[in-house]
């Protein structure tokens, strides 16, 4: 690793092609800087992006990375991470991605813990498929495919991650540069599952959960007294149905992530040319 | 063939029907003898039923046969589902101080030994199995010593005294009948000769260790559990760690995600499992990731027979996933090959960076088979982990402005592959179409191209590989018989049958279904040739008349239960004769 990366260094040579004002831009951006600012470099950095246009991250970053099928990149990134402990691993994708298709991914890779970041970025509409209602999008949104709006409630990710155990719990908006880059490096430096739900707002489909409303609504954490270590103020955060919130609202400072947990420390890329010593013993076994 | 015998315990789920068949395989083994279980078997009545099947010789045993010299019936119905397969001279030991009241035919040796009594003397009703397997011993001529080495693998763990009680059951249940009984015919031959015992799902947990697999993920499926089972706590004393995911689509990601850090990685599943798992193979195909994905075969569709034999998979194994996708399918055809083969598939999706299909099925999966350890040589193992560049290598792979392309359209299809964490290789792989340097493109020339270098990897390996097959039987004779995976056994011992009775024939066992061999010129010299599957519709017998444009006669089964060697002799004694039908003879 050299200490002289820039967050540039992050950057493909691939243009974007979000649209002009997506929230995306700003996501990628502050992520990048995360990775940059806590030592790290393309080379020991592995980033799974999931589908749909916030999936299209693993194009215009640079990294060893996958772009895989909707709705399964975090285990694709448990799997990276359980194999190589030394890399950092970051995984990316929509709402519909990780809250819809892979809904039951992110239960059980949040009870995993494993030592990564997932970062959603959460524009409550399907972009890619060109504006279908999302897991996220209000009860009365009207879209394509609901023309009276979902008629559901929408899910609370941040209420599902605590549900399933999570040890750090993260909410940012795309277009607050600075608090958005801090609050991803947080989840970075987080020894386990580090999950950051960002406001990335989709300028094209989406003209209820735009740039203004966030700039309104959202109350930063950092400016309460909100401790994060205290799970039943974060309890109230993640609950409060009125009040949108963004900052760190929840850290397990007890967090011992998995492959901690499980003794699996070595790069498992690295092997012998034969059999590993002591194989014929698991013949003897037969005996 | 040295005389075999055919022992059986059975009785009811929750009777410790397994761990007392174990016990008396593994004893066999120790004493020098050739064993082949089996759990897998027809029942006429619903549920409840359970039994393990044990046919042992001095001779190498790898089959079933519908014959059973001694059965220890814990119920009724035991002697009941068994009767076909007693014969004059046949021995039933049971416990008539229980409830039931034994009705035993008049050709057939009834010892009724009180096993929950004489365990209470030993120490516990819990021991009475162990009590029977000691009555056994008396009745087969098999010294009751030799049972003490598996009674201490089974119950070491327990304890000392555990194990001294049930050495001491063994010993009152072979008192009981040596003092109440005489005139058994049987005799059991022990041998000098050390065997070790195990199954198809074990040999290749051992084969994937072996090879230097580190990552397993798998979610728990019959037959395919007993993988994941072996390899839990095992693979670790070796730097490695196995993930039970929350279902299919999960373990296999996950397999993809350590495959792409550098890990040798694999899954496991059945059919059901596949079908999921189907979603991500062509991702693994296209971002040309090494990985080795296990289907244990077990009677579909859907959830099927779960506990029933079946070769149904292959079409979905061979044609399964939307697009074209690049794969190897490769099937053991025995235990021993299930080891082996395991380490081959991990060397092929390496050296190609292409996915391989290990295909095994339930029989394999289930029986424990003998074998010499030298079957399963450590020293003997080659690790080839293909085009990987290191820090200092991929210099060589760049192109002008110093990027490295894990897609190169290289001659032979295969590109560099530089694990993540290598200097100056950070790329990126996706499942959409890319060109050399894994971006993203539609463009016409370099879809053409990565479509060709995917598929150029095939044929490549089809030149530089052994896509062989095993060749028994006499090789003039004008019956040809092929087949793939666990059949061989059953067929090889139908063939020695059939021999004895002056009908020779020839035999292929095929463990390679993509790519496999030509087998024109074999098919071209036979006069007659036929397929021999478990599966109703004949699958891999449509892929040899595909090969070769000609027909091919078919003896299929799909009732759930694997071949037995006598009912293959006498389906394929029907082709020769000529009394089949003409393409179909269903076993
Ligand atoms: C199995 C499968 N089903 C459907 C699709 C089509 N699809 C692509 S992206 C997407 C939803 C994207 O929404 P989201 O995850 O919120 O990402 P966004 O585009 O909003 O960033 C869908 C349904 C697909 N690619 N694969
Ligand atoms: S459609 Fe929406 S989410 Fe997609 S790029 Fe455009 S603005 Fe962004
Ligand atoms: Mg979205």
């Amino acid at each position: 690793m050299s200490s002289d990366v820039r967050f540039t260094d992050f950057k493909s040579d691939k243009q974007p092609t979000w649209c002009p004002g997506c929230g995306d831009f700003g996501t990628m951006n502050g992520m990048m800087k995360a990775l940059a600012n806590t030592g790290n470099d393309p080379d020991n950095t592995f980033v799974v992006a999931g589908i749909g246009c916030s999936g299209k991250i693993g194009t215009y970053m640079h990294s060893y990375a996958l772009h895989g099928v909707h709705g399964r990149a975090l285990p694709v990134g448990c799997g990276v991470k359980i194999a190589n402990p030394d890399l950092e691993v970051m995984v990316a994708g929509g709402d519909g991605d990780g809250y819809s298709i892979g809904a039951g991914h992110f239960v059980h890779a949040v009870r995993r813990n494993v030592d990564m970041t997932y970062v959603v970025m959460d524009n409550r509409i399907y972009g890619l498929t060109k504006g279908q209602a999302s897991p996220t999008s209000r009860e009365d949104f009207e879209t394509s495919t609901s023309p009276d709006g979902p008629k559901q409630p929408p899910v609370n990710p941040l209420a599902l991650a605590h549900a399933a155990g999570a040890t750090f719990i993260a909410q940012s908006f795309s277009s607050d540069a600075q608090r958005h880059a801090e609050i991803v490096q947080e989840a970075i430096e987080h020894d386990g599952f580090g999950f950051v739900n960002v406001f990335s707002p989709c300028v094209t489909f989406n003209d209820v959960d735009t740039y203004d409303y966030f700039r309104d609504s959202l109350v930063d954490l950092a400016e309460t007294d909100h401790d994060p270590s205290d799970e039943q103020q974060a309890k109230e955060v993640i609950m409060d149905g009125e009040t949108e919130h963004m900052g760190v609202i929840y850290q397990d400072d007890d967090s011992v992530p998995f492959n901690e947990l499980h003794g699996v420390t070595e790069n498992m890329a690295e092997i012998p040319d034969g059999a590993p010593d002591g194989a014929m013993d698991l013949v003897r076994e037969f005996y | 063939m040295a005389e075999d015998l055919n022992w059986a315990i059975g009785g009811e789920a929750g009777d410790g029907i397994d761990s007392t068949g174990k016990i008396f395989a593994q004893a066999q083994s120790r004493a020098g003898r050739h064993v082949f279980t089996s759990k897998d078997f027809a029942s006429r009545i619903r549920g409840g039923y359970t039994a393990y099947k044990i046919r042992s010789s001095t001779d190498r045993v790898q089959s079933v046969v519908n014959r059973l010299d001694v059965l220890v019936a814990l119920t009724q119905r035991t002697i009941d589902e068994n009767l076909d397969e007693l014969h004059d001279g046949s021995v039933v030991v049971y416990d008539g101080e229980r409830s039931w009241e034994a009705e035993i035919p008049g050709d057939i040796t009834g010892v009724d030994v009180p096993l929950k009594s004489l365990a209470e003397d030993a120490g516990g009703a819990i021991m009475r199995n162990v009590v029977a397997l000691g009555a056994v011993c008396a009745i087969v001529d098999f010294p009751v010593e030799k049972l003490d080495e598996a009674l201490e693998k089974r119950f070491g763990g327990k304890g000392e005294k555990i194990v001294e009680n049930n050495k001491t059951a063994a010993r009152k249940g072979a008192d009981y009948v040596e003092e109440e009984y005489d005139g058994f015919d049987y005799s059991l031959e022990t041998t000098d000769s050390d065997y070790v015992l195990l199954n198809g799902d074990e040999a290749i947990g051992m084969g994937a260790i072996a090879a230097g697999c580190r990552f397993y993920a798998g979610y728990p499926i019959t037959p395919a559990t007993d993988v994941m089972e072996y390899l839990t706590g095992r693979i670790d004393q070796f730097g490695g760690h196995v993930v039970q995911a929350e279902d299919e689509l999960s373990a296999i990601n996950m397999a993809l995600g350590a495959a792409r850090a550098g890990a040798r990685s694999m899954t496991a599943t059945s059919g059901p499992g596949i079908d999921l798992m189907t979603e991500t193979f062509g991702l693994v195909a296209t971002s040309e990731t090494p990985l080795v994905i296990c289907d244990v075969m077990r009677a579909g569709p859907s959830t099927g027979m779960p506990t029933k034999q079946e070769q149904g998979d292959l079409n979905s194994l061979l044609y399964g996933g939307h697009g074209e996708i690049p794969r190897f399918v490769i099937a053991p055809t025995t235990i021993s090959e299930c080891f082996h083969k395991t380490i081959e598939a991990f060397n092929l999706a390496e050296q190609y960076q292409t996915p391989v299909y290990l295909v095994a099925d339930l029989s394999m999966a289930v029986t424990e088979q003998t074998f010499a350890p030298e079957e399963f040589d450590m020293d003997a193992v080659e690790i080839d982990r293909g085009k990987v560049v290191d820090d200092d290598s991929i210099d060589h792979y760049l192109d002008e402005q110093d990027r490295f392309q894990p897609h190169y359209d290289a001659a032979d299809g295969v590109s560099p592959r530089a694990f993540p964490g290598t200097d100056g290789g950070a790329h990126m792989s996706t499942g959409l179409e890319h060109d050399e340097l894994g971006r993203r493109t539609e463009d016409t020339d370099e879809r053409i191209d990565q479509v060709e270098k995917r598929q150029r990897k095939v044929e490549t390996a089809k030149q530089e590989e052994d896509w062989s097959y095993r060749d028994y039987g006499d090789p003039d004779a004008d019956t040809l018989v092929i087949s793939w995976g666990s059949n061989e056994g059953a067929i090889v011992e139908a063939m020695d049958a059939l021999q004895s009775e002056g009908t020779d024939v020839r035999f292929l066992s095929v463990p390679y279904i993509f790519p496999r061999p030509d087998l024109s010129e074999e098919i071209e010299a036979a006069e007659r040739t036929v397929v021999v599957e478990c599966n109703a519709q004949g699958q891999f017998a449509d892929l040899i008349e595909h090969d070769v444009l000609e027909r091919v006669q078919r003896v299929t089964k799909f009732d759930g239960v694997r071949f037995d060697a006598d009912e293959l002799a006498d389906a394929i004694r029907d082709v020769v004769d000529g009394s089949a039908a003409a393409d179909e003879v269903t076993a």
